[in-house]
């Protein structure tokens, strides 16, 4: 009886995601312990937003990827609509324009987008299947530019380049051809003074930054300095749980956020750090694996297109932790402290759970 | 068939899928084998480097403040430069008995008792381990002294710093402004721009005028220098290191001595002047006064004189140009004038006969003229030369008072003008709209009558008069007063100067204007209100009086200039433009508690267009000293209340 109620329950859930997943989060509650100062209420916090976003997995893990495909349309448009309402009411914090009061609680619109993009696309994709043209890959460029447009405006270049990546994963799966991707590189080459001259000045400086962080050692060159010296001073071995210098002496900043990973690196070192890009690799070739069994189109783009942006993630906060890419705001995915990013992720773990889950019934309907 | 094919379909596409999904994983691959190479490259290779970084996270970054950029006159004369001064510097955290360390300088350099109140000052606004200048402006041999006995005072540090001076004093204050101390509130604006990190190390920021409006451009870029530090936290050696950039100049459009000259020309009286110049917009002259020492400032003002400068009944903190808010009196009426030509009324030959008063329909209650025996035959032109109230009364009406408004609006008045520094303030056209949001009454065709001599709510500030007056000048073309003419690029020494924007363009018959123009000509002619203002002038000018009374005068009551408390006397307007068929320069003057505008403020007017036009400086001579500051008086002054109930006027 309760054997066969567990059974019921964990139907829909992926073990080989679940157990990396669990295990990251272990790992990441462990660092941000070491980096909150040791302090549980940080930790407590983190907990609840895992909680929930374990919850919202379980959730959306159980709905039939038939139904996900059905709010493809509303979810977009839902989520380009308060982009807009960003933009005419948000609340500025910071010099940028990103959250919406809604009476209860702040949203941030362009974090819903991450998941709707995609799925807009992969329905859009699969609707068409098989009588692919040029012109439908036309479309959905225009349907990915609208919202990156709107986040960029905020300015929110983290967000607005992980959307596009999402959205660039589902065309490229489709199929694309490589002419247009080659094209398209050689046309990005040519146009980045222009797509420079659009960028705000902060951000500009940023990449100037990345290129040489002594330009800057004041303002946000200190970040890339001081996260630079803690992993490279954690050497092979790392200095110990609890015992990065940099951690402890507040010379990292945000490090419970963004610079997370600067932390670990200092802490638990290459081994540490080459373990840790072992995890995450496990989780992104789990998802190509039910990419690749999925039976649909939808399921397909969709799970594919969602493991390339969990690769993105991880990707994009080493490589500015570590020094090789500009600081851009994105979280380390189920290491970093935050509610949001956490909820995203709980969503997009779900929907690769639903897809791998249901296709026996989608087989046999 | 089509069956087959549809499956082909299906199977190329999944396939396809398949060598795509292949391609995604291999470049996730290698973009992870390049993050752990990263890693390895961090984390073995530079290991060293780092462990000893870290091991010693004494790397300190030393802030080094650019210079501040220049302002400079039109001319190039130097408003506000930098220089070099020793400082003696308090650390508060490193001294254990502050008061005897104090009391031990004394004994080697002179720290007066202003050097000591500014210090308790500054220490009760920063952290202990801020280092805090107990004495500035030290000289070589005071500087030497201590030096040599530094070992006694740790804690305490000569330092060499670049102070803001600004050579001319209190010339121009108001427009050029001043530096203080960054306060609180500063900070936080600073972190909210986003801009914190190009502060650390600099103290001071710019307030009011050009200093703050163009702090960004003024501030220039901070430098540092890496240093390794020891563990007493002295510097080893430098690692890198990058030069400041110095903050850019500013010339302004004002010229120093036209500034200088009508300063000057104010003497010990309060009130403004601004000066424009129609066609670019360009503020040759802004003037507030009085005026204070900028230099008081730099340092942090000592508390005596804050007091005296806050306390003052002449209010010279107040920036009178921007803020001062008056009621523009007569000099109203060209531009009533022109809205009753253009509305097709009042055009010659129209004339009324002026009986000395003007009554509205089915009312007894008489709206004096100045000039209580009447004008006579009275037309537009004969109307502006001797400011006839009975005229512009009944025009008014006609008008109405939402059409007067209308078009007086396209001149500026109730609104900003947009110039380049903070502060300035709206005055007041008003409406029926407005009289019901502000006092939830209805308007009443009397308010409509006294409008039009530039009475009742009305008020502008010198600035909007001499916009105004400006625009008046162009032909109806507004273009945006400007203080500031170009930035000067430190580096590249690029000049960019500040582009001209038309704010609005009225569409005038010529006609029309050159009545206005007649008859504000004739006013600096004999029989004009100010006929001594255009006294063998060499050019002609365009003007008019002005005078703004202070208190209410009931029906029945005299006026009598010398009875009355000085401070309660009527203020003084003049407004000109100059040469009057080609006007190169448009003006507003008011002499609070001056009098008459022909005798008071037309002077100042002249000396300053003599200067600008001819290149004449004015003649020594005695300063008026017909108005002397009497101790007693409560009304403040800058903002002048308008008097709601005056319904009856004197004016010139």
């Amino acid at each position: 009886m309760i054997s066969k109620f567990i059974s019921g329950f964990f139907r829909h859930i992926d073990s080989v995601l679940l157990a990396c997943i669990l295990f990251a989060m272990m790992v990441g509650l462990l660092v941000l312990y070491s980096a909150s100062g040791q302090q549980f209420s940080r930790v407590s916090a983190q907990m609840i937003n895992m909680a929930v976003a374990l919850a919202v997995m379980w959730g959306v893990a159980n709905v039939q990827p038939q139904l996900i495909e059905r709010i493809a349309i509303p979810a977009y448009l839902v989520g380009v609509l308060l982009l807009i309402a960003v933009s005419l009411f948000g609340d500025i914090s910071h010099g940028a324009r990103r959250w919406l009061n809604i009476g209860i609680t702040k949203i941030q619109p362009s974090e819903l987008l991450k998941l709707a993009v995609p799925i807009m696309l992969a329905w859009y994709f699969s609707k068409r299947e098989s009588n692919l043209t040029a012109i439908d890959f036309l479309i959905a460029a225009v349907m990915l530019a609208i919202p990156v447009l709107l986040i960029m405006k905020q300015p929110d270049l983290g967000t607005a380049m992980l959307v596009t990546a999402s959205g660039f994963y589902v065309i490229f799966l489709a199929g694309l051809s490589w002419r247009f991707i080659l094209g398209g590189l050689a046309l990005a080459g040519a146009l980045s003074p222009v797509f420079w001259s659009l960028l705000h000045d902060y951000q500009r400086r940023r990449i100037e930054i990345l290129i040489d962080p002594t330009q800057d050692p004041l303002g946000s060159g200190y970040h890339i300095i001081q996260s630079t010296i803690a992993i490279g001073s954690g050497g092979v071995t790392g200095k110990g749980w609890l015992n990065g210098t940099q951690t402890q002496l507040d010379f990292l900043p945000e490090r419970t956020t963004d610079f997370i990973f600067a932390v670990f690196g200092e802490e638990f070192g290459l081994i540490g750090n080459i373990l840790l890009l072992i995890l995450f690799a496990i989780i992104i070739a789990r998802g190509f694996v039910i990419a690749s069994q999925a039976k649909s189109t939808f399921s397909r783009l969709l799970a594919g297109s969602i493991s390339m942006t969990f690769f993105t993630y991880c990707f994009v906060n080493m490589g500015m932790v570590s020094g090789i890419l500009p600081v851009v705001g994105v979280p380390l995915p189920l290491i970093s402290y935050g509610g949001t990013s956490m909820l995203t992720l709980g969503l997009g773990f779900g929907l690769l759970m639903s897809i791998q889950t249901h296709k026996k019934l989608v087989a046999t309907g | 068939m089509a069956y087959s094919t549809e499956l082909r379909n299906h199977q190329n596409e999944q396939h396809n899928f398949k060598v795509r999904l292949t391609i995604a994983a291999i470049i996730a691959f290698v973009v992870f084998c390049a993050l752990g190479l990263r890693f390895y490259y961090l984390q073995v290779k530079r290991h060293d480097y780092y462990h000893t970084l870290a091991e010693s996270n004494r790397i300190s970054i030393v802030p080094i403040s650019p210079n501040r950029g220049l302002i400079l006159d039109r001319n190039g004369a130097v408003l506000a430069h930098n220089f070099f001064v020793y400082t003696l510097e308090v650390t508060p955290s490193k001294i254990s008995h502050l008061d005897t360390t104090i009391a031990d300088l004394a004994q080697l350099v002179e720290i007066s008792g202003i050097d000591l109140k500014r210090f308790k000052k500054l220490k009760s606004q920063s952290h202990s381990f801020e280092s805090i200048p107990i004495r500035t402006h030290l000289n070589e041999i005071e500087a030497a002294k201590f030096a040599v006995n530094r070992y006694r005072f740790p804690g305490v540090e000569l330092k060499s710093r670049l102070y803001r001076h600004y050579p001319q004093g209190q010339l121009g204050t108001h427009a050029v402004g001043y530096i203080s101390r960054i306060n609180e509130r500063d900070l936080a604006q600073l972190k909210e721009d986003n801009v914190i990190s190009n502060y650390k190390g600099t103290d001071h920021i710019g307030k009011g005028g050009v200093e703050q409006a163009f702090e960004r451009e003024l501030h220039g870029i901070t430098g540092f220098q890496q240093v390794e530090i020891d563990a007493d936290g002295k510097a080893v050696r430098v690692l890198s290191s990058a030069a400041p950039t110095s903050g850019n100049n500013i010339v302004l459009s004002i010229d120093a001595k036209l500034q200088a000259i009508a300063e000057k020309a104010f003497g010990d009286r309060r009130g403004s002047l601004v000066a424009i110049q129609p066609n670019t917009g360009e503020v040759l002259g802004f003037v507030s006064m009085p005026s204070f020492d900028p230099n008081l400032f730099v340092d942090g003002i000592d508390y005596d004189n804050w007091n005296a400068l806050n306390n003052s009944i002449d209010k010279p903190l107040i920036n009178r140009a921007l803020k001062g808010i008056y009621p523009p009196g007569s000099t109203f009426k060209p531009f009533v004038a022109l809205a009753g030509l253009e509305a097709g009324k009042r055009e010659p030959p129209f004339s009324i006969q002026d009986a000395g008063y003007f009554t509205l329909p089915n009312s007894r209650h008489r709206y004096r003229d100045w000039k209580p025996s009447g004008h006579g035959s009275v037309d537009m032109r004969k109307a502006i030369t001797i400011s006839c109230d009975t005229f512009f009364y009944g025009l008014a009406m006609e008008l109405g008072i939402d059409r007067l408004t209308d078009f007086v609006r396209h001149f500026g008045f109730g609104q900003k003008t947009g110039l380049d520094i903070h502060g300035e303030v709206s005055g007041l056209l008003p409406t029926p709209d407005w009289k019901k949001r502000r006092f939830k009454q209805p308007w009443y065709m009397g308010e409509t009558v006294i409008v039009g001599i530039g009475q009742g709510y009305t008020l502008v500030t010198p600035l909007q008069l001499a916009y105004a007056t400006a625009t008046l000048a162009n032909q109806g073309t507004a273009i945006r007063p400007h203080i500031v003419n170009a930035v000067v690029n430190s580096k590249t020494h690029v000049v960019t100067p500040i582009p001209l924007t038309i704010l609005d363009k009225l569409d005038l018959k010529m006609q029309n204007l050159e009545i206005v123009k007649a008859g504000m000509v004739d006013v600096t002619l004999p029989g004009g209100t100010a006929a001594s203002v255009g006294a063998n002038a060499g050019y002609s000018i365009a003007a008019k009086t002005g005078t703004a009374q202070v208190i209410g005068i009931k029906q029945n009551e005299r006026y009598n200039e010398k009875s009355i408390n000085e401070r309660h006397r009527d203020h003084a307007l003049f407004i000109a433009y100059a040469p009057a068929e080609a006007p190169t320069i448009a003006l507003a003057v008011i002499v609070e508690n001056g009098g008459h505008g022909g005798s008071a403020a037309g002077p100042i007017a002249r000396k300053v267009m003599d200067y600008f036009l001819l290149g004449k400086m004015p003649a020594e001579e005695v300063a008026p000293n017909n108005v002397k500051t009497p101790p007693n008086t409560l009304l403040p002054n800058g903002a002048t209340p308008p008097t709601l109930n005056a319904e009856e006027e004197h004016y010139d």
